[in-house]
């Protein structure tokens, strides 16, 4: 019976193996992102908004696609990064590696101190304290003009080089490739994460919170951890937007953050990590493009996408590949599951 | 013998309705317990009450002289007692590999691991592949869930209890829904757990509870009307009445 | 003193009128509709342009806000809202979200972005002293017109064929169903009652709370905040919580105007650490 038994553990490690398999279209991503900095030299300021707003929708796709909270307030993270980073630059160390350490540090804080609160009542009530927590903070910055600048943001901040060597340029391409550093590491911690005994338990807990009880899965703590790391991935990209924009504005804390992160992470899609990544560049060349006019009209084509997102599905949108031809539908599917060591005529 | 699970004068009540009404059971070590009761009598909520899901009006619960009364469910798991649900609640996202890993993982502590990926743990993988051989759901190893058909959800539904090593299986109707096909797989497999583990069988059906059952307790409106050896509830009268006049088949 | 008390109970009673709608959505059909506090917008708007541009009463406005929006309310039910009761809450808050941002942008496109103003009727400018207080007229209106709405709302509930429907609904809709009650009537009905209440809470509420395309944002936490911490289970807690949130934000304000808002939100976050499921509902209520 050995042979049998062995075969039958050889299956297994394989398919465990393939839930961490480093995917096609992965690779594919960060070729092109690392290509960016020399093919497209113009628009590094705008892909380093991308960059930051990919790892603020992973860090949330961190609490809704793998804890299954619903967070309206996520913003209080980014911005509670952004400010510590600015006055961590202004009043402690200019040196900017060392305040993403800080500001993850404080949000991380922060995290761990809400998610007390995010685990108590309905899904409302959560949605009520994020949301609370967020303002809480929005108007904290807002009083606090002697340390925040109030409204008119923090200003004076000056970022010295990255790990004392690398200036940060004009055209922002230091910026980028320091952003698209953060954001990749950050990326490949995540992916250990999601893939360890500690990230199933997670997904076991948001597809039926009753069992994951039942197979004695401490769903609190496990909870409290993960809302904490996204917290920490939060702050972090807050603090790059300090970093690469010298400034602290006050709507790092308002709203529409929130509300433009979780539609970021809708777009992308929820649950499998890269939908944050993708989400941002779709919503970024949006934007650019939508936000003819005034923001208010930007505000408009926002509203109604979301609204036809829902409508139409999250489901079918996620399926979206098995509306095309039959032809096509292969080739994409090729391509998502392909990975390393396998031939691809045999992937499936 | 040891007893393995006692309840002492378990009482729950919700608002002006009483569930559960002064249930004291004691179950031995390595018993077939086997609950049965008409539609309604309390059954699965008393399962409910010994798993954490609710917690008690009054009374108490013991496993294995250990008073878990206050625990919450997964720390309950943790003390020897796990549970299977009438409908299946099962990850529907998950493979039975990944489903019965998860039970493993947690019990052995891996819960906390969060860097190596599943794969690396060759002891708890190597388990999980021989258990699922056990229940008979190695062919499907790799397959959603979802996807099962019922009997083999139904048989992954009493893996998952099983894979947390309990030393008490409450089995709320293992057999329910089950197509007439698939029904002997399922039992044969709840009649082939081992003699430690000590089984508390919520049924309805008679065959496999005089079959499989040492003790029977009767649950009706929420108390125990009437428990003792299989001969003495097969031949008690009330217990007859208790079926007969409810269905009236 | 008693002046700010006074003042913070019209003001609460008046989040009572525009919140309860919205106790009952959550209540009744487990919707997050986050967009109602654009249906209390579209009202005072209709008052404004009605008022201003022709000269209607302002008692009128009134009764037309509560009806327009009622009528607007069923429709995007009948159309939208319908088809979004059983999807999960994260798509609920995605859609009223959408919803919102759009009906700011409308408001923006139409009305533009100040503050809108209407000039309040003789007899309820100003205000009168008793016994040392000074009451304000249009306040006072407002506490009468919402108590005989709580009234009327309680009424309903309790007294009619309507009502009992509705309570039964709530409390199990299957089983409602089953008795042979048209539930997605009931739903409709409701829905648009609530969102006629919200416009009528709107419209009069322009002179208190200010009108400007981002009402919905602003006030969207306020009435959040009656129906967490009030719960959905009756009409008194959301009514008692309305009232402690008024008096607890006007006197805020007026006392330690430095952290005026903070106040309010840090009591909310420690009452739902307290009582997740809300301060007067019965636990394990929705």
């Amino acid at each position: 019976m050995s042979g049998a038994r062995s075969e039958a553990r050889k299956l297994a490690t394989e398919q465990l193996r393939r839930g961490n398999a480093w995917r096609l279209y992965e690779v594919v991503l960060w070729i092109a992102a690392v290509a960016a900095i020399f093919l497209l030299p113009s628009k590094m300021l705008l892909l380093t908004e991308v960059a930051i707003t990919a790892l603020f929708a992973l860090s949330l796709d961190l609490v809704l696609g793998y804890a299954g909270i619903v967070s309206l307030g996520h913003a209080a993270f980014f911005g509670l990064g952004a400010y510590a980073a600015g006055l961590f630059a202004k009043y402690a160390v200019a040196e900017p590696v060392t305040g993403l350490f800080a500001a993850a540090a404080v949000s991380g804080l922060a995290g761990f101190g809400a998610s007390f609160l995010v685990l108590r009542g309905s899904d409302l009530t959560r949605l009520m304290t994020t949301l609370g927590i967020a303002l809480m903070l929005a108007e904290l910055a807002n009083q606090m003009a002697w340390m925040t600048g109030g409204a008119d943001g923090l200003s004076g901040v000056t970022i010295g080089p990255i790990l004392g060597v690398f200036e940060f340029d004009l055209w922002g391409r230091t910026g980028y490739v320091y952003s698209l550093a953060a954001l990749f590491i950050l990326t490949f911690v995540a992916r250990h994460l999601v893939n360890s005994s500690f990230g199933l338990s997670l997904r076991a807990i948001k597809a039926n919170s009753m069992r994951a009880a039942m197979v004695a899965i401490p769903a609190r703590n496990r909870i409290i951890v993960i809302y904490t790391i996204a917290a920490a991935y939060a702050g972090i990209a807050g603090a790059l937007l300090t970093h690469t924009t010298s400034f602290v504005s006050p709507d790092v804390l308002a709203f529409h953050r929130s509300a433009d992160v979780l539609l970021v992470l809708v777009i992308g899609g929820v649950g499998y990590l890269y939908g944050g990544i993708i989400g941002a560049v779709i919503f970024t060349v949006l934007r650019d493009w939508l936000s003819v006019s005034t923001p208010q009209y930007w505000m408009f084509w926002i509203g109604l996408i979301l609204i036809a997102i829902v409508l139409v599905g999250r489901e079918r949108i996620a399926r979206w590949h098995t509306f095309l031809p039959a032809s096509l539908q292969l080739g994409i599917k090729r391509f998502a599951t392909w990975r390393p060591g396998v031939k691809l005529k045999e992937s499936r | 013998m040891t007893v393995a699970l006692e309840t002492r004068n378990l009482v729950k009540r919700f608002g002006g309705f009483t569930a559960t009404n002064d249930v004291s059971l004691t179950v031995e070590s390595g018993a077939r317990h086997a609950l049965i009761g008409p539609n309604g009598a309390g059954k699965t909520t008393l399962i409910n009450l010994l798993t954490g899901v609710l917690k008690p009006t009054s009374g108490q619960v013991i496993v294995d002289g250990e008073d878990i009364t206050g625990l919450s469910s997964h720390r309950r798991v943790r003390r020897g007692i796990a549970r299977t649900f009438q409908i299946n609640q099962l990850f529907a996202g998950f493979t039975p590999l990944e489903s019965v890993l998860l039970a493993i993982n947690e019990r052995d502590g891996l819960g906390r691991s969060a860097w190596r990926p599943l794969a690396a743990h060759l002891d708890a993988t190597d388990e999980a592949v021989d258990l699922l051989e056990r229940f008979g759901l190695s062919g499907v190893m790799g397959e959603k869930t979802g996807r099962l058909a019922y009997g083999k959800q139904r048989l992954l539904e009493i893996a998952l209890a099983f894979a947390s090593r309990p030393r008490v299986l409450l089995l709320d109707e293992p057999a329910a829904g089950v197509a007439e096909e698939e029904r002997s797989e399922v039992l044969a497999i709840v009649r082939s757990l081992p003699a430690e583990v000590t089984v508390v069988l919520i049924e309805h059906d008679m065959d496999l509870v005089f079959s499989f059952a040492d003790r029977i307790s009767v649950l009706v409106s929420g108390a125990v009307m009437v428990e003792g050896t299989v001969g003495e509830i097969a031949a008690d009268p009330r217990v007859k009445a208790v079926y007969l006049g409810e269905d009236g088949t | 003193m008693l002046t700010i008390l006074f003042d913070g109970i019209a003001y609460g009673m008046l989040l009572f009128i525009l919140a309860c709608g919205l106790t009952i959505t959550l209540g009744l059909m487990n919707f997050i509709n986050l967009a109602h506090g654009a249906f209390a917008m579209a009202g005072g708007y209709i008052t404004v342009v009605l008022m201003n541009s022709y000269g209607v009463s302002f008692y009128w406005c009134l009764l037309i806000a509560f009806l327009a929006v009622a009528l607007a309310g069923l429709v995007l039910e009948r159309l939208l809202y319908r088809h979004l009761y059983s999807k999960p809450h994260l798509d609920q808050v995605l859609f009223s979200v959408g919803l919102v941002f759009m009906s700011i942008a409308g408001a923006y496109y139409f009305m533009g972005g100040q503050q809108q103003m209407i000039q309040l009727p003789q007899e309820l400018s100003g205000r009168f002293e008793l016994h040392g207080v000074g009451i304000g007229r249009y306040r006072l209106f407002i506490i009468l017109v919402c108590i005989l709405l709580t009234i009327a709302l309680q009424l309903l509930l309790t007294k009619t064929r309507f009502g009992s429907q509705l309570r039964a609904a709530v409390d199990d809709g299957r089983v409602a169903r089953g008795l042979g009650i048209n539930v997605s009537m009931v739903f409709a009905l409701t829905f648009a009652v609530g969102s006629g209440l919200a416009g009528l809470g709107g419209a009069m509420g322009t002179e208190i709370l200010g009108l400007d395309p981002n009402f919905p944002l602003k006030f969207m936490i306020y009435f959040l905040i009656v129906v967490t911490v009030g719960g959905t289970s009756s009409i008194t807690g959301p009514f008692l919580a309305a009232l402690l949130l008024g008096v607890a934000d006007v006197a805020g304000k007026y006392y330690v105007p430095q952290i005026g808002a903070f106040v309010i939100y840090g009591v909310m976050v420690a009452v739902l650490l307290l009582r997740p499921h809300g301060l007067f509902s019965r636990e394990g209520g929705r």
